[in-house]
């Protein structure tokens, strides 16, 4: 510590963000420097002292919550491996970047788990996807791939089996596109590549051991202090999915049981792992736009949303950037608040099936989601892979009428006006079956025995395990992207933030009724809106381009998706001659990271409450597993 | 083949009288049985991906499976029909899947819905992704898309329907197992370095021999002259009319395709022979 | 009271379920017969139960709809470009399809080795394609679109799942009939009804496009006219004895150029030849794919 420390002002948790990097920079002189690449920002700090950084960061300067961490592989750049944190103030305001860098071929980065619990699963990922160690980290193993996996897949010199070329568009599509299915080039005729070391004498399915290796098994219970009044029970493992019909897909827990009280719960998860990363980083920064709508499935508009948010916050540092026009914004808003409803119909439906009211509820919720559904199809194609958003607006302006015209014999034909049918939507359809849900499920006196008290999630834990969304309002933090870092036009919109404050599942479910009341309280502002722009351009610019120059640089865009913030941390490295295509795309998924204190808050809990509680927390896989 | 089974069937070594040789009886058996077990496809509730959602959305109230005797949505394997497969199929969930196969009671039909599980998908290309689950389990089915809206999975579904009511009783190699019992089960792929189908140990360890001695472990660089031949391929399957060639017979394929025929056979000779057995009895 | 949520919840199931009985009577009986009890069920204003009796009766898909693509190719009963396709096989499509699913051989002169302007084949793996519509939108010739038919299933993806140039061709005029508005929407853009090469074509010749105002089959009908006002013209020139057959010409010539041998022109000697143009163009394809 130096001299000038004194003159550091009593509520250092209220500097700017400026100011914070000058009081770390003086507070670790030869630690921390400036992020000075071009299209950068932040701070680098030494490994050796990341630790300290981040505990003053968290604890003096406010950045209690770890948005996202995730790891870089900049080979051939500067052939090291960066991990990169985005850490904010719960109370609101930009980030406080600070990466630090390690060495490609043994790469070692302290864990923080100490300090933000958040980071757990996303080191785990680091570690899994791109081989860096977290010493310091209690569980570091592979999370979404198996034990046993041949390398480190994100790994900017690794090559899947059906590898083709270092970045889209492939040159074998034109002009000499000779059809080919990929298996052809392998000679196992399937997407398969053995290390060439391959031992057949040693294979056997060691996934599953060190799964069970940490679980607490074998746990003899005859040495336990006897308790004469207990009844004494084994420990059981209870494996919950993969193909479970309450896991919401395929996700898998594995439970140890003592009786019917969970001792410990493990999630498992990538089994649904798609490699969105690695395909993402082959794509050019359009081709990423639909991927995005498999994310979060069901709330394919709000991903669009925060791609194109980060993109234009790259395209934004280039000269030739406007901005998206009004009426473009609106339309974004209206989708999007539109696709929360959509969102929390299907989450509270769903949650009523885990705990046990068998899909009546779920129909009601699935048959109003079709109304909105059917609007998405008429305006951007698709009922639920919308890839609508554009970079710089949005892909078509809403149709005059929500028309079909007869293609087959059977063909029966509908034809609306588009605002009256929207106008009839907000103003009636919308708050009617949400007041219908309410009377339908609020006072029902089995979910309350079922819910309240149930799955407590402590707003201190909420903020520490970096969960967003409506689990991290139902913890009593007012902490909504919306307000906390606004974008599109949501500065002009009034609207509350929706809180409550007893952090279980009672309030997690009325918390989604509260927020899908306050997104209809935005859309009724958004109606006279998109009246008064009726007929404006929906793009700035001519046309959307098909293959978009990015500037060299690093944006981190985020948006407040139905499930929680979904963030996309996004570096170009594009020179504007060569392939256009993000060196790093990553996606911080509100779902994954909400799984963190999974663990923590099933604890205790009985195993039927499971379910529920998973329920609750709203997760979807494609957005989990990527 | 099918013609030989037909014979053998009928060939029961005991005299037949010459009007019931024909198997008019079997044909409206058959008619009776395929319409109720179409007409009670109990699938498995069992969802992978995105498309799983519109599945949903097709049991839901508005396009309503129940019309189809369909809704009795099974979350056991051993109650259900029907597997829809329905979203990307990974490395890692195959191996439930392929075990999820092996519980389903006969008659079983799977019905791969959308892209991704016919094909891949747009997540062909990831390394976690399997290229279509037909390369392990028998698909009937095939349903494009990407989702397809609910009413192409209703379509599926009916030509599913279809399918069954063109199953004569009598076909063995439409129904194998009216005939020669259950069939065998799927062998269970391995987590290894990456995937390891066991019915390719064989090849997988003549390529790692090769591998030992300095040559690439598995891929494969077709020769310019190789995607001419594709192309005369093509042109003479667009002359049949048929729109595009099938997947080059690798030597893979071949080796496994007619292991696995071999196998099939063998065991119908089997069991042909058992019932002969019995019935001499 | 305890139990009064349970019953409130109650209520509500009870009101869905009767609320279908309700329609029942205010529909009279015919609720899945008429047009308008369609709409009306599939509404809004809906409340009971509004399933749609699939196959019996489908909904149909609104125009943005998106399926799997196809290719737009002139109608086979257009006077000047008969089955021609719009696609000019400048790659734009399969560069900005995200999962790389398009696979195009451009066109190529078989003499002089050049490019032309038309695809030799095309190919889409549907097993890949994500439905995304890119392909649709930035193709700057409007040639490719998103098909409105979802029946696909199949029961072989090997030999079903690939749809080549011929799968995918459809004519304009199908694509007229499942998307009007974006269609003529997409044809002011290009300042006519026509193909955009087409039109500019014209510009050099002097000849206008059929305007939007205009029933997109007036430019079929413009086309017939213009290819019988060439035919007066070249009757009157008839006195010069028939230049001997050209050469076949490079492919997709300006219109204009294909209609100059002069001599009679019968309907039948017309459609005669427009058959030998196409087995000509039949025939190089098929040498070119060997
Ligand atoms: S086919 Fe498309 S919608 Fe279905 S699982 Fe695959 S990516 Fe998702
Ligand atoms: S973009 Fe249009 S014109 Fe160009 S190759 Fe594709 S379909 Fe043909
Ligand atoms: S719809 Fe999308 S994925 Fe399909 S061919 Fe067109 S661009 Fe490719």
């Amino acid at each position: 510590m130096t001299e000038e420390m004194t003159l550091v002002p009593e509520r250092a948790d209220t500097l700017p963000i400026e100011g914070a990097i000058d009081y770390l920079k003086r507070k670790f002189p030869d630690a921390v420097k400036d992020d000075t690449r071009q299209g950068y920002s932040g701070i680098i700090v030494d490994p050796a002292h990341l630790v300290e950084v981040a505990r003053t960061a968290c604890d003096e300067l406010g950045f209690n919550y770890l948005s996202s961490a995730t790891a870089v592989d900049y080979l051939g750049i500067d052939d090291s491996m960066e991990m990169v944190y985005h850490a904010y103030r719960i109370s609101g305001g930009g980030a406080l970047v600070f990466k630090a860098q390690t060495d490609r071929n043994k790469p070692e980065i302290p864990s923080l788990i100490e300090v933000y619990p958040g980071a757990d699963f996303q080191e785990r990922e680091a570690y899994d996807l791109y081989g860096i160690h977290f010493p310091g980290h209690p569980n570091l193993k592979r999370i979404l791939l198996w034990d046993g996996f041949d390398g480190h897949p994100m790994r900017k010199d690794w090559k899947e089996a059906y590898y083709e070329q270092e970045t889209k568009p492939f040159d074998s599509r034109w002009p000499k596109g000779y059809v080919r299915r990929a298996e052809e080039l392998n000679v196992f005729g399937k997407n398969v590549k053995y290390p060439a070391d391959l031992d057949l004498a040693k294979l056997s399915d060691m996934s599953e051991e060190a799964l069970y290796s940490g679980m607490g098994l074998g746990v003899d219970v005859s040495s336990f202090p006897a308790q004469a009044d207990e009844l004494q029970t084994d420990r059981l493992v209870v494996n919950l999915g993969p193909h479970h019909p309450s896991t919401h897909g395929v996700f898998r827990m594995v439970v140890t049981l003592e009786g019917e009280t969970i001792v410990a719960l493990e999630p498992v998860m990538g089994y649904l792992h798609r490699n969105h990363e690695k395909i993402g980083e082959r794509n050019a920064w359009n081709h990423n736009m639909p991927f995005t709508d498999r994310l979060d499935y069901i709330s394919s508009m709000s991903n669009n949303l925060g791609y194109a948010l980060a993109v234009e916050k790259l395209l934004a540092m280039g000269a030739r950037y406007q901005p998206p026009t009004y009426r473009a914004e609106v339309i974004r808003v209206l989708m999007v608040e539109l696709t929360r409803i959509v969102n929390h119909y299907w989450a509270i439906g769903f949650l009523l099936n885990d705990l046990g009211a068998f899909f009546t509820p779920a129909l009601y919720a699935i048959a109003e989601r079709e109304k909105i559904l059917d609007f998405f199809e008429a305006t951007a194609g698709s009922r639920m892979m919308c890839n609508y958003m554009r970079f710089q607006g949005v892909a078509k302006d809403l149709p005059e009428r929500i028309r079909s015209v007869a293609s087959h014999v059977n063909d029966k034909v509908r034809d609306f006006n588009t605002m009256d049918y929207l106008t009839e939507l907000i103003n009636e359809r919308i708050p009617r079956s949400v007041d219908e849900l309410d009377r339908y499920l609020t006072d029902s006196e089995i979910i309350k025995e079922r819910t309240i008290g149930v799955g407590y999630l402590s707003p201190d834990m909420a903020i520490a395990y970096s969960t967003s969304g409506p689990l991290l309002r139902a913890s009593g933090v007012p902490y909504d992207v919306r307000r906390a870092e606004p974008y599109s036009i949501y500065p002009e919109l009034d609207f509350d933030v929706c809180v409550r404050h007893n952090g279980d599942i009672y309030d997690r479910y009325l918390i989604r009724l509260d927020e899908m009341r306050e997104s209809i309280r935005i859309l009724k502002q958004i109606l006279p809106r998109l009246e008064k722009t009726q007929g404006e351009s929906v793009f700035a610019g001519n046309k959307a381009i098909y293959m978009p120059r990015v500037p060299i640089g690093e944006a981190y865009g985020r948006v407040e998706n139905p499930k929680g913030e979904l963030g996309y941390y996004l570096v170009s490295q594009g020179d504007p001659k060569g392939p256009q295509n993000p060196w790093r795309y990553h996606v911080r998924a509100p779902s994954f990271i909400n799984l963190t204190p999974l663990g923590a808050m099933c604890r205790g809990q009985k195993v039927a409450d499971v379910v529920a509680i998973l329920g609750s927390i709203d997760i979807v896989l494609g957005e989990t597993d990527r | 083949m099918s013609q030989l089974n037909l014979q053998q069937l009928h060939d029961t070594e005991f005299p037949v009288p010459a009007d019931m040789q024909g198997n008019v009886a079997i044909t409206s058996l058959s008619r009776i049985y395929n319409w109720s077990r179409r007409s009670s496809m109990w699938p498995l509730l069992f969802g992978l991906a995105c498309c799983a959602i519109e599945m949903i959305a097709t049991a839901a109230s508005r396009y309503d499976l129940s019309r189809f005797g369909m809704e009795v949505m099974r979350a056991s394997p051993r109650q259900s029909d029907l597997m829809i497969v329905s979203g990307t199929v990974t490395k890692k969930m195959l191996v439930p899947i392929v075990r999820l196969y092996n519980q389903m009671p006969e008659p079983k039909y799977v019905l791969a819905m959308g892209a991704c599980a016919s094909g891949g998908g747009p997540f062909k290309e990831g390394y976690n992704v399997v290229s279509g689950i037909d390369q392990y389990i028998p698909v009937d089915v095939y349903v494009p898309g990407c989702p397809p809206t609910p009413q192409a999975l209703l379509n599926g579904l009916i030509a599913l329907q279809k399918k069954i009511d063109g199953q004569l009783l009598t076909n063995l190699d439409d129904v194998p197992w009216y005939g020669v019992g259950p069939s065998d089960a799927v062998p269970i792929p391995v987590l290894g370095p990456d995937i390891i189908d066991p019915r390719q140990m064989e090849l997988i360890r003549r390529q790692a021999e090769l591998a030992a001695q300095g040559q690439p472990f598995g891929m494969r660089e077709l020769p310019p002259a190789a995607i001419t031949d594709v192309e005369k391929a093509k042109a003479k399957m667009k002359v049949k009319g048929s729109a595009a060639p099938a997947i080059a017979a690798s030597g893979a394929s071949e080796d496994v395709d007619a292991a696995l025929a071999e196998m099939r056979n063998r065991k119908r000779q089997e069991a042909l022979a058992r019932k002969r057995a019995m019935m001499k009895q | 009271m305890y139990g009064m949520g349970i019953l409130k919840g109650l209520g509500v199931t009870f009101k869905h379920f009767i609320r279908t009985y309700l329609d029942d009577i205010k529909y009279a009986g015919r609720k899945y017969l008429r047009q308008e009890n369609f709409e009306a069920r599939q509404g809004l204003k809906a409340d009971g139960a509004f399933t749609v009796m699939y196959p019996e009766e489908k909904i149909a898909v609104p125009e943005r709809f998106r399926f799997v693509p196809f290719l737009v190719v002139e109608d086979p009963d257009h006077p000047e470009r008969p089955g021609e396709d719009w696609c000019t096989s400048c790659g734009i499509c399969a560069k900005v399809c995200p999962p790389q699913c398009i696979w195009i051989v451009r066109g190529e002169d078989p003499v002089t080795k050049r490019p032309v302007p038309q695809p030799e084949a095309f190919f889409i793996d549907i097993d890949i394609c994500m439905n995304c519509g890119y392909c649709a939108e930035f193709c700057p010739f409007d040639a490719i679109k998103m098909d409105h038919d979802y029946e696909l299933a199949s029961y072989d993806r090997t030999r079903n799942h690939i749809h080549d140039k011929e799968r995918l061709s459809k004519p304009f005029s199908y694509w007229m009939s499942i998307a009007p508005t974006t269609a003529r929407e997409e044809a002011a853009a290009r300042g006519g009804w026509e193909h955009p090469d087409v039109i500019k074509e014209f510009k050099k010749s002097n000849r206008t496009p059929t305007p939007v105002t205009e029933d997109w089959q007036q430019a079929k009908m413009n086309a017939a006219a213009f290819v019988e006002a060439q035919k007066a013209a070249a009757q009157a020139a008839a006195a010069a004895p028939p230049a001997a057959e050209t050469a076949p010409t490079v492919q997709s010539a300006p219109p204009a150029a294909e209609s100059t041998p002069s001599g009679e022109l019968s309907p039948e000697e017309r459609k005669r030849r427009r058959e030998e143009a196409l087995a000509r163009k039949k025939a190089k394809q098929e040498k070119a794919a060997e």
